[in-house]
């Protein structure tokens, strides 16, 4: 039935799509959906906006008036009356800029300034073999940057010339020589990563005892007489693991390690220093404050609370009833009190628990009862992850003929730490945070001890927003940063697939 | 034909007390038996002797001298002349009473937001988040500081709420007249009775009988509401239909209460400005609500994480199963995921309730006169013993968590799911 | 390096304890090379750090006057900041060998306290500071005011005292240190501020209003502030009284740190003489070396010379000499003869 005439219309191609209803497309539709898309939401909307304006409209005169060059309050409220008429406010950033140092070192000798700060940066690459295990591309990323770091970072602070007053300082030479070794260990741990090798696990080792000399400075056998302590340990257990077992050995290593410490340390290295000296100026703790008061506590806790809080989640775990007591009656008394009666005890009560004339530093008496803290609760943040674990694999370790530790340390832990890593990172958070607290037996935490005493200052009596503000900006964003790397670790070690 | 014998039956040598598994376990725990107990004979021979050394002695005595110091914040009376016991009461009253509080704001504040930062609403959810992470990450010392700092700068003070000749008032009280938030504190109406029941006192303990018969109507309210509900829910499930309940409840809940009140002549003390400042009602230090503040705010961040991870925690097969039932997405919520997550909820939430009465603590900063403001502070200060007072203190401070921990763990298993 | 630093540090390594000897703080000062000393966490014009770190106020100056009299060097000296809860325990403990923290003399704290206040070096008592405005001019007006107090000190007891005893009611309002103190009195959180008087002098002056602000007439308590030292050693007790004595004979002698060494050279007067160690063994008694009191006066001066830099008149905190000044002036400032 074919018609030349009368042909049936048919399209011989696609008609251009017509454009989308306007409320259906582009921002329109962004909005619609996502800011108005009922009238619940549109009031939720109306509400944020009106909070951001509010918070907006009253503090950004405050900010954007803010000086920044001033000797005094006073002069401050001068230079704002004069630039932003009678009665306005603003922010007096002066207070920060004269301060900054205070809130940052302490009462840290200026000229020994690049010692904290060359620590600070090489704490960076002795955690990056742990964080970045395995990781080629971010481990040379971590320690190139931390070269870059301690580069510019050291040779800035060791510029910061002493005045008369502060006038401790090193020899000229030695900051020199420390920023070329410390780039010439950057060096090698670049060169050993690129190879590959697990060697730089060393590095992590020795840190600590690298961080203390420079921190606290005096002569360098100090902490090699206490490195050398743990080379004995492993020296003795090396030797004995074999014919006594691993419990014997490590017994008996622990108490060479701890006759030397106790007894021998002292006179051989008093002796080395006096037929070699070499060594930095010493700085007192009393010098330390702000964040670096605050970092060093942090930092030192965190570390020794880990082991610990290792050990109590076992002996928590443990089926031998004394040691399980022992560890629950720790742990809950820790976590039962809060941190503040812990630092009195530290400040008022450890006189009464120590023989009589005993008397040690309160930052060490601080740290001790902090790591004490962190560790009894890290303990209860690995136990979850122990009880985490499927009753399966204590069972096939069992079935391996694996002993108790080598269990522990090839099929439990491994998994245990890992899955429970993001709250052991914010328990770090939360140490970190409290670390503020020691302000109450007199530190100079930054927060409320160097605030405070700028605020006893005659030029600054009266101003409170910026201090708090700086240092709750500092405090952010290093807990910020920590808590988003707990992220994407937990991200990065997730091997389920759910 | 050799028969099997029996296992060599080996004598007990000493160092199996090392190699062998049996008796391993025994010798370790003497072992750190004997050290522990070494330790803490050596704490207390240490103390001992600092005690003897500085002529001081052991004891609670002091505790019944007079305080001599007052205390801005009262929920018991007390004086100047009152003992250190008694200023001891009124502190850990005082921390109990923000732990508290702080406890039930944060609770609600804490979902109010988890919830919302899991809405759809773009800008509401990213504003929640930048809540949630400037609050968590931030030292909760530094929050009750600035809480401190604003309630004090921005609130008017007594003065303004005058009204001069012509002129109106700068400031007026909220809430239809009754609160009035000045510089130096809130001032709330108070609670009076004309007719009270009186009370007495155990060991320095007071007790009201007034506020015991309130306390007790309301229990007897809840407990009858209670019955009644289960009553209509046994009946449901019986037949099928549910009774009307909401006037039953209605009336139970708040008939007796009332009448109690008609009975006893309640009445509400209105504050009202008077020379200085506000007389009449009762004043809430600014120390106290710039503590209760900022650890509401800061514990709510911490909640609402917990409450955000609880509800992402229920698979979406749940709500995909409960839509499929027909269920409007209100339902599903309060039917479904809500009491899933709560399990997942409950656990982490016990210990920011933990850490909510730990840190109300840290009204030091402030000078919020808590447990450690009288007993560990003032207390300590004029009497010297710091031995006593710690002990005490931590002890106080242990049985408080240990009581909170065992209370909740009880609600915890009485929630979980049971596994038959 | 010195020896003693190398030894310090490897006790805080090795966490073996330093021992402190009760008996002889003099001793274990000098092997120290070092005077500890119990500063306050800041209070202006007494004792705060300025940005360089270094400690100034009325109070350090006499530690530094100590320092100088048994090393020989006003800069050998550690400041341990306390707090009104730590401070008397650290000195208990050994933690500092002296307090000099505006701490008041009481007879509970002499007694109870194991510690010993072996001189006065600021007579103080307790005011209050009011707003002009509040058309106050009595402390006995200030029924049902708002009174800031700091805790942890006297002054609280002397205030509940003081309403008690006329009568009249007030509200208190704990604050937890002397900024904070101002910071909440001027946003008028309360009507009265309550410290002693110096404080409140010192706070006033920084006001930016000063002349709106006035200091009430009562004075409601005895505060003299002084030099603590642990219960027991005496012969301490008495070089920390003596060497503050020294800056008082000082002042009354007319020898100022400018001109002690001239003085020395050429004073006629006996008294002078033993006190400058250019006769008679004096300081020698004490464990100190002849001219150890020169050098306390050298260090910062004279007690007049301390005063006028740190809080007198022309300081910003403008405190006038009133029963500080010496008793030929008509103050209270007496010093035992050096005989």
């Amino acid at each position: 039935m074919t018609d030349a005439t009368h042909k049936p219309f048919v399209r011989t191609q696609m008609l251009q799509p017509s454009a989308p209803p306007l409320r259906e497309a582009g921002v329109v539709r962004w909005l619609r959906e996502n800011l108005f898309s009922s009238w619940f939401n549109t009031i939720l909307t109306l509400a944020g906006v009106a909070v951001i304006w509010l918070l907006v409209s009253s503090a950004l005169p405050w900010w954007l008036n803010g000086v920044w060059t001033a000797g005094s309050l006073s002069e401050c409220r001068e230079i704002i009356a004069a630039s932003a008429g009678e009665g306005a406010s603003g922010a007096c950033w002066a207070v920060v800029n004269e301060r900054w140092n205070q809130f940052i070192f302490g009462f840290y000798p200026v000229g020994l300034w690049w010692r904290p700060t060359l620590a600070f940066a090489l704490l960076f690459a002795a955690m990056g073999p742990v964080l970045f295990a395995g990781q080629k591309r971010a481990m040379l990323i971590l320690l190139g940057s931390v070269a870059a770091l301690v580069l510019v970072l050291v040779t800035l602070a060791a510029s910061a010339v002493p005045n008369e007053v502060a006038k401790v300082t090193d020899a000229p030479f030695v900051w020199k020589l420390a920023l070329a070794l410390a780039l010439l260990t950057l060096g090698a741990m670049i060169v050993l990563t690129v190879m590959g090798s697990g060697k730089l696990l060393w590095f992590t080792g020795l840190y600590p005892a690298l961080c203390f000399w420079l921190l606290w400075g005096g002569p360098i056998w100090v902490p090699v007489g206490a490195l050398f302590g743990f080379v004995l340990l492993a020296g003795v257990y090396a030797a004995l693991v074999k014919r006594a077992g691993p419990g014997l050995a490590a017994g008996l290593g622990l108490i060479v390690a701890l006759v030397w410490w106790l007894f021998l340390d002292v006179p051989v290295t008093v002796a080395l220093n006096e037929a070699i000296p070499f060594g930095l100026t010493a700085v007192q703790s009393d010098q330390f404050g702000g964040f670096l008061l605050a970092i060093t506590i942090g930092v030192t806790a965190i570390t020794f609370s880990l082991p610990i809080g290792i050990l109590l989640a076992l002996g928590r775990q443990s089926d031998m009833l004394i040691v399980k007591t022992l560890c629950v009656g720790f742990i809950e008394f820790i976590r039962g009190v809060p941190l503040i009666t812990l630092l009195f005890t530290a400040s008022l009560l450890l006189q009464y628990f120590l023989p009589p004339g005993t008397n040690f530093d309160i930052i060490l008496r601080v740290i001790i009862l902090v790591t004490l803290f962190a560790a009894a609760y890290l303990a209860e943040v690995i136990r979850g992850g122990l009880a985490a674990l499927p009753r399966g694999q204590y069972e096939a370790a069992d079935a391996l003929g694996l002993d108790y530790w080598q269990a522990q340390r090839f099929i439990i832990l491994p998994q245990a730490l890992k899955v429970s890593i993001p709250a052991i990172v914010s328990t770090f958070i939360g140490l970190f945070k409290d670390t503020t607290l020691v302000a109450f037996v007199g530190l100079m935490d930054p927060l409320k001890g160097v605030t405070q005493i700028v605020r006893a200052d005659i030029n600054w009596k009266g101003i409170y927003w910026e201090p708090y503000i700086f240092v709750g900006a500092i405090f952010f964003v290093i807990c910020f940063g920590m808590s988003r790397y707990s992220m994407y670790l937990e991200r990065k070690l997730k091997t389920d697939h759910r | 034909m050799a028969l099997a014998h029996d296992a060599p039956k080996d004598s007990f040598r000493l160092s199996m007390l090392i190699y062998d598994t049996r008796y391993r376990a025994i010798t370790i725990q003497v072992f750190v038996l004997i050290l522990v107990a070494a330790f803490f004979a050596w704490l207390l021979n240490n103390t001992i002797e600092n005690l003897a050394i500085r002529g001081k002695e052991f004891n609670y005595g002091f505790l019944w001298q007079r305080a001599g110091y007052d205390i801005g914040q009262q929920l018991i009376p007390y004086t100047n002349d009152s003992t250190h016991f008694r200023a001891l009461l009124v502190g850990l009253l005082n921390t109990l009473v923000v732990a508290v509080l702080g406890c039930i704001f944060a609770t609600i504040l804490g979902v109010v937001i988890g919830v919302l930062r899991l809405s759809k609403n773009w800008l509401v959810s990213r504003l929640m988040t930048v809540y949630v992470e400037v609050f968590r990450n931030v030292p909760v010392l530094l929050w009750i500081l600035l809480a401190y700092v604003i309630l004090s700068e921005v609130t008017p003070s007594p003065r303004d709420f005058k009204a001069a000749e012509g002129v109106e008032p700068a400031a007026s009280m909220i809430l239809g007249e009754t609160v009035a938030v000045t510089n130096r504190g809130t001032n709330i109406p108070a609670p009076l009775v004309d007719h009270s029941l009186g009370g007495f006192e155990i060991g320095g303990i007071p007790i009201n009988f007034t506020v015991l018969a309130f306390v007790a109507v309301l229990v007897m309210s809840f407990w009858a509401n209670a019955r009644i509900l289960t009553a209509a829910r046994l009946r449901q499930e019986a037949t099928g239909d549910r009774p009307t309940t909401w006037w039953k409840s209605l009336l139970v809940l708040f008939v007796p209460v009332i009448a109690l009140s008609v009975i006893l002549g309640l009445h509400w003390e209105i504050p009202a400005l008077a020379g200085f400042n506000f007389k009449g009602g009762i004043l809430v230090a600014h120390s106290f609500t710039a503590l209760l503040v900022a650890l509401t705010l800061y514990t709510a961040a911490f909640i609402a994480e917990i409450v955000r991870a609880g509800i992402l925690a229920i698979s979406k097969g749940q709500s995909e199963a409960a839509f499929a039932l027909g269920l409007r997405p209100g339902r599903t919520m309060q039917l479904v995921i809500l009491p899933q997550a709560l399990r997942v909820i409950i656990p982490p939430l016990i210990s920011q309730y933990l850490n909510i009465t730990k840190n109300t603590s840290l009204g030091i900063a402030v000078s919020y006169l808590d447990l450690r403001g009288t007993l560990g502070g003032i207390s300590l200060n004029q009497t010297g013993r710091e031995l006593e007072c710690m002990l005490l203190m931590m002890a106080i401070y242990l049985t408080l968590s240990l009581s909170i921990s065992t209370v909740m763990n009880f609600y915890n298993k009485s929630v979980q799911l049971k596994v038959r | 390096m010195k020896k003693t630093y190398l030894l310090g540090a490897i006790a805080a390594a090795t966490m073996v304890a330093g021992a402190a000897s009760a008996q002889a703080t003099l001793e274990a000062v000098k092997a120290r090379g070092e005077l500890i000393c119990g500063s306050n966490t800041g209070l202006t014009g007494f004792g705060a750090p300025d940005a360089n770190g270094t400690w100034a106020g009325f109070d350090v100056d006499l530690c530094r006057a100590i320092a100088a009299a048994i090393l020989g060097d006003a800069t050998k000296v550690k400041f341990v900041p306390t707090t009104g809860e730590t401070r008397f325990t650290a000195l208990q403990s050994g933690e500092v060998d002296v307090l000099i923290r505006n701490s008041t003399w009481t007879a509970t704290r002499d007694s109870e306290l194991a510690l010993d206040f072996v001189a006065v070096n600021y007579y103080d008592g307790q005011g209050f500071m009011v707003k002009k405005d509040l058309g106050v001019s009595s402390a006995k007006e200030l029924d049902g005011a708002t009174v800031c107090i700091q805790t942890g000190t006297t002054t609280e007891l002397n205030l509940a005292d003081f309403f008690k005893q006329n009568n009249i009611s007030y509200q208190p309002v704990t604050i937890a240190d002397d900024a904070e103190g101002q910071r909440q009195y001027l946003a008028g959180a309360c009507d009265a501020y309550t410290t002693d008087a110096s404080g409140l002098a010192a706070s006033r002056a920084t006001l930016p209003d000063a002349e709106n602000h006035i200091i009430l007439p009562e004075i409601i308590s005895k505060e003299p502030l002084g030099p603590v030292v642990r219960h027991g050693d005496n012969n301490w007790g008495d070089i920390v009284r003596w060497t503050y004595y020294s800056l008082l004979v000082a002042e009354e002698k007319g020898i100022t740190k400018a001109n002690v060494e001239e003085v020395a050279a050429s004073t006629t007067d006996e008294e002078v003489k033993r006190l400058l160690g250019t006769s008679g063994d004096m300081a020698v008694k004490f464990g100190l070396d002849a001219d150890a009191f020169k050098r306390a006066i050298l260090a910062g001066g004279n007690y007049g010379e301390i005063f006028a830099a740190n809080i007198g008149e022309g300081t910003s905190i403008n405190l006038a000499r009133g029963l500080n000044a010496l008793w030929t002036q008509g103050g209270l400032q007496y010093a035992p003869p050096f005989r």
